[in-house]
């Protein structure tokens, strides 16, 4: 049944009762195992097609296809290859946190004795299991992100996807999260994830799409879209001197004493600025870049006006 | 396929009997002070200056009616409240995403209900027998009333939810439709001591058949035949069924 896809999404349309078109007829394949990032602003779509796939949303037309599983004709067996995190914690706040996670297996025909030992299982991996007899509304936020991991994970999918999971979560927590789902991603779980974190995205994906005004502006993969930047922002800490920096050739200025950026095209290399900083007796004490490669190339993308041309 | 959809039925008739049993203070309880009240007023005081009815003593010709109430207003209440709540708090995006009919959901949500509805029958069955002692006429009759009566009044609730947009939407049908139907569904009174008039329109009302059909089970008493009380019964729990069926599966109020 398994053609090497993970998601296949052909001519996926969605237009609300109010008139509004949220998906123009999407084309999106994901291939089995990858790691992919579906990115976009707000309100341009990424939750519509979220939301088709796992059944939350009912689209207008075109076909959804998990591991090769039409979810129109086979339903039960679509459903049973996905995992959804969703964006807004959507569990009973009153029931326990075993509960919560040993019903979910419940729903997928897990025997109880089954749900039961792999809720413990995956309440274990995501360090809750001394929480599994509280109510979930009492869990931290971060606590209630990774129970719906484990809710998620509790019928053990092939694929699994997070609707900007490390949303509001503190950076210990998020890079135990992205340790965590790169992990179960070389055991060979396909993750698709949506997140506004673009450095989160470039880490962990190798694939990703771009959706805006409900079209698929980019789909290619991470290596090749970063190598599309065609110049990057850097800036460089420096002891300072008498004297301002000179460089000619190169678009800077001087932020504040001791502090330079520096905009380098992708001809321009490194080499002959610190050659020219060198010349100037410029001590570097440090270097870093202006913003992630990932957000300059998504903002250029979203902001022109027919997209990308990285589909 | 049947093992996926029995352990999903069992896993979400679970759910709901676990969460009215944790609230128990509040599902359980009320029903029972309410009833004891109901005996002790209207079947000991006034019931005592009544006198007989259909034959039997007032408090013996309103036990039946009360524990029917009871089967009544809980099934109703608990499927309408606990599907409202998943709708409201999204967890019922829980079964949504996963591979569950909506069969399944439909009597997994009306098991939870049928089990409440008997469970508080049963402590007001209990509790009406500190004050009266009767031979049940027949335990069949008294057992398919009662589940039809629960799976329908299960069906009525869970349709409400699924319509309701807010808590107002919930608490419109049982209060100005559900208890005013119960009130004038014979629980106190015979309808033989109505005029010919609301004899008549009395009978339009489905809940005067179950409470009849229930008074005969238990002490061969009615107002109404049976074989009505059992093919209306019958017919609205298919119609209820259906609508549900169908709203549920179109997605409306639930699916984007």
């Amino acid at each position: 049944m398994s053609s090497g896809l993970a998601l296949e999404l052909v001519g996926l349309k969605k237009i609300y009762k109010n008139g509004v078109v949220a998906l123009k007829g999407i084309d999106l394949q994901v291939k089995a195992g990858d790691f992919y990032a579906l990115l976009g602003p707000n309100g341009a779509g990424k939750s519509t097609t979220i939301g088709i796939i796992s059944s939350l949303v009912t689209k207008t037309s075109g076909q959804v296809k998990i591991f090769g599983y039409d979810l129109d004709h086979d339903v039960v067996n679509a459903k049973r290859q996905l995992g959804l995190v969703p964006q807004e914690f959507n569990f009973n706040p009153f029931e326990t946190v075993f509960q919560i996670v040993a019903n979910q297996g419940g729903y997928y025909g897990l025997p109880r004795k089954v749900a039961i030992q792999r809720a413990e299982r995956y309440l274990r991996i995501l360090d809750l299991w001394e929480k599994r007899n509280s109510r979930a509304r009492a869990l931290s936020g971060g606590m209630k992100r990774r129970l719906m991991i484990a809710r998620a994970l509790v019928h053990e999918p092939k694929l699994l996807i997070l609707d900007e999971p490390t949303a509001g979560v503190d950076i210990e927590l998020r890079r135990s999260m992205w340790e965590f789902l790169r992990k179960i991603n070389q055991q060979g779980i396909t993750i698709i994830l949506t997140t506004h974190y673009l450095e989160e995205a470039e880490m962990l994906c190798r694939h990703i799409g771009i959706i805006q005004h409900g079209t698929l502006i980019a789909n290619t993969s991470m290596k090749q879209l970063l190598a599309n930047s065609k110049s990057e922002t850097l800036i460089f800490e420096y002891l300072p001197i008498e004297k301002q920096p000179q460089l000619p050739g190169y678009q800077y200025k001087i932020t504040e004493p001791g502090s330079l950026e520096v905009v380098i095209s992708k001809e321009q290399g490194l080499n002959q600025l610190f050659s020219l900083l060198l010349e100037q007796k410029i001590t570097v004490m440090s270097m870093h870049n202006k913003s992630n490669r990932l957000e300059e190339l998504f903002i250029d993308l979203v902001s022109q006006p027919q997209g990308g041309n990285y589909v | 396929m049947f093992n996926l959809y029995w352990i999903a039925l069992k896993s979400i008739w679970r759910k709901e009997v676990t969460r009215f049993l944790r609230i128990w203070v509040q599902t359980l309880i009320p029903p029972v002070v309410t009833m004891s009240l109901y005996f002790i007023i209207f079947g000991n005081l006034i019931g005592a200056r009544v006198g007989q009815m259909g034959g039997f003593s007032y408090m013996h010709f309103i036990v039946p009616g009360l524990i029917m109430m009871s089967v009544i207003t809980n099934s109703y209440t608990n499927v309408c409240s606990s599907f409202f709540s998943a709708k409201f708090q999204h967890n019922i995006e829980e079964l949504l995403v996963a591979p569950v009919p909506t069969h399944i959901i439909i009597w997994g949500y009306v098991g939870g209900g049928v089990a409440r509805g008997i469970c508080t029958g049963a402590l007001v069955t209990v509790v009406s027998m500190l004050f009266v002692t009767y031979d049940v006429h027949s335990w069949l009759i008294v057992v398919i009333t009662l589940l039809l009566t629960s799976i329908l009044f299960s069906l009525a609730g869970l349709l409400n939810a699924v319509y309701a947009k807010s808590f107002d939407d919930i608490s419109i049908i049982p209060t100005f439709v559900l208890t005013p139907l119960t009130y004038l569904g014979g629980v106190f009174y015979s309808l033989i001591l109505l005029p010919e008039f609301w004899q008549w329109v009395s009978k339009l009302n489905p809940i005067v058949y179950m409470i009849n059909g229930f008074r005969y089970g238990f002490l061969g008493i009615s107002d109404v035949p049976l074989i009505v009380t059992f093919a209306m019964l019958f017919l609205f729990v298919v119609v209820l069924y259906a609508i549900t069926w169908k709203i549920i599966e179109s997605g409306r109020g639930l699916r984007n």
